[in-house]
């Protein structure tokens, strides 16, 4: 009797997380039909048109005049992968440098590092924004690729300190033995703990890249001519222009631009949802 | 040969008992450290001290990019705090937006996490539904579904009509317009509930099964047992929390643009709309400033108050008190 009691309840349980996850996931629904509607089936309550229009994928695609957005994704990926790399360099020294090297003031400069983590991005927009117009920086990728290359773009401390975490997790046996054989530091770094960081390593590039394409503030800040825009802003500007005009190509578009972030989930889910829970990065 | 290996011996020695006896460590000298952190500390230098020091002058400053700045002194503060309504209705909204995000998304996180805890199979297909609007949660693409969901004719006043009720437009309407922002961030709740139920992971279950032994049921064991031992994981996630609904900007950018009637005004899209559309950069510097201390303000006051609700179970004796 109790038994069965016991499965009753886990069925509910069960039925109540399906309707809530179907709830969570409605809005997905309601985008995927609605890209394909026309203006005036936007407003019908169904979540399925009856005459899909598949043309606002294509349209959409092309509703930038003189651009395609085959154009604005190479931008976004090109920016991509500049910044991965550039991340991934400095991050992993700096992070390997604080993990297993001593130095005087470290535990200062480790402080000071963790402060950062908390600063608010808006004290330092306006300065930076400054900065890199006296430098003529203004619509090019420099204010997005040198702050990373210098681990301190978006997200690019946090890496550092996820990444410090990780390190520190790895034998330092190995290192010793490592400089017995003649290794140098250099050599220990590259040869021997990047190899073992390498999970770490993986979270911290989905969240870079995850990260970098949904900057929209940054590239609305930085990029200003239509060669050089990345897909968010893009869509900002058909967004802009088509107002009231085609939603359903500009809904398209949108859900076209997150299926990036979508493939590398799907890819990488267990270890993102894994590397979130025990970080403890927002997403 | 062998005075050779002597020598060679006694260099050694000589080398690992001067390198011991020195100050910096075993092998390597600072400079090495210093190398591998120098990105990080060139990156601190001039990307952030540097910019945090011009934004304090420039704060005092009549700073617009086009003109000479002029020193003006308290100036743009004196302006923001007795002339400036719209900092106000930012303040107001924002206060409402964090009042309002923060714990609704923090008990969705939490009661998800304590159901997900207990459902095991197919625990995979709930998380990753749970977690996929976190995943693209900052993205503009979000933010232009939501203003089509939200609108009149959108599919959330559909929903209404299911039950007989009839809708408005909920981003047109100044009273409605911030919480269909507020739903959008609770909509979000992933992230954190993935971080609660790695916290519940790590409740050992002997807690329940001894309370249970003493009678304790379901509830007295949440309010005694869950809530303390996760309190350390609720307190991560309530300061993280209210420090990013703080500085909240695309939706309420992209969504409402502030608008209507300045509803949805939050302090970064004011801050922003200072500082690029009318390029007050002095003003605006003084504006995040402002923010930077509120925020700190209110970061240090939940630190403050956690010693009187945050346990942990190395100074607890396993979540009971001291």
């Amino acid at each position: 009797m109790s038994f069965s009691a016991k499965n009753v309840r886990g069925g509910i349980r069960h039925i109540l997380m399906i309707l809530f996850c179907l709830l969570m996931v409605y809005p997905v629904f309601w985008w995927i039909g609605a890209s394909l509607k026309s203006n005036e089936e936007l407003t019908s309550a169904s979540l399925w048109p009856d005459h899909p229009l598949w043309s606002n994928f294509k349209n959409g695609w092309n509703s930038v005049p003189g651009h395609s957005f085959t154009d604005f994704y190479v931008n976004t990926f090109g920016l991509e992968i500049a910044v991965l790399i550039t991340t991934f360099v400095s991050c992993t020294l700096v992070a390997f440098g604080f993990a297993r090297l001593d130095f005087p003031l470290k535990n200062f400069w480790f402080s000071i590092l963790m402060l950062t983590l908390m600063l608010p991005a808006q004290v330092l927009i306006i300065p930076q924004y400054a900065m890199f117009h006296q430098f003529g920086w203004v619509n090019t990728y420099l204010p997005f690729i040198v702050p990373h290359l210098l681990a301190s773009g978006a997200g690019g401390t946090f890496f550092v300190f996820l990444l410090i975490q990780f390190i520190r997790g790895v034998p330092r046996e190995l290192d010793e033995s490592a400089k017995i054989d003649g290794c140098s530091w250099f050599g220990i770094y590259w040869r021997i703990v990047m190899p073992l960081t390498k999970p770490a390593i993986v979270t911290v590039s989905i969240f870079c890249f995850l990260w970098n394409w949904d900057d929209f503030l940054g590239h609305l800040l930085y990029i200003n001519s239509v060669d050089k825009y990345t897909v968010g802003l893009a869509l900002k500007m058909i967004n802009d222009s088509q107002s009231g005009t085609q939603w359903g190509q500009v809904l398209a578009m949108s859900l076209v631009s997150i299926v990036p972030a979508t493939i590398v989930f799907a890819f990488a889910q267990k270890q993102l949802v894994e590397g979130v829970a025990t970080t403890g990065i927002k997403g | 040969m062998n005075r050779t290996v002597t020598v060679n011996d006694s260099k050694i020695e000589h080398a690992i008992g001067k390198k011991r006896s020195s100050f910096w460590s075993r092998w390597e000298t600072p400079g090495i450290g210093y190398l591998f952190i120098s990105p990080w500390l060139i990156g601190f230098f001039l990307l952030t001290l540097y910019p945090m020091l011009l934004s304090l002058y420039y704060s005092f400053t009549n700073y617009t990019l086009m003109k000479p700045k002029k020193w003006v002194g308290l100036d743009n503060y004196h302006r923001i705090f007795t002339a400036d309504d719209k900092f106000i209705q930012s303040l107001k909204v924002t206060f409402w937006y964090v009042l309002g995000s923060v714990p609704l998304k923090l008990i969705a996180a939490l009661l998800v996490a304590i159901i997900l805890n207990k459902a095991v199979k197919g625990i995979s297909a709930y998380r990753i539904a749970i977690y996929f609007p976190s995943l693209i949660g900052g993205s503009i693409a979000v933010s232009m579904l939501w203003r089509n969901i939200f609108g009149v004719d959108g599919s959330f006043n559909d929903f209404l009509g299911l039950f007989g009720v009839q809708g408005t437009g909920w981003i047109s309407n100044p009273s409605t317009a911030l919480w269909s922002l507020i739903v959008l961030t609770i909509w979000q709740f992933g992230s954190s509930m993935v971080i609660f139920l790695a916290g519940l992971k790590q409740i050992p279950k002997d807690l329940y099964e001894a309370s249970s032994v003493d009678g304790a049921n379901r509830i007295v064991q949440f309010f005694r047992i869950t809530l303390p031992m996760l309190s350390p994981t609720i307190y991560f996630n309530f300061i993280m929390g209210v420090i990013g609904a703080f500085q909240m900007f695309t939706s309420a950018y992209v969504i409402t643009n502030g608008g209507p009637m300045n509803s949805t005004l939050v302090y970064a899209v004011y801050l922003y709309e200072r500082a690029f559309s009318r390029y007050q950069l002095g003003y605006a510097s003084a504006l995040a400033w402002i923010m930077l201390i509120m925020i700190a303000v209110v970061a240090g006051l939940i630190a403050l108050s956690s010693k009187y609700w945050v346990f942990y179970e190395t100074d607890t004796g396993r979540g009971k008190r001291k």
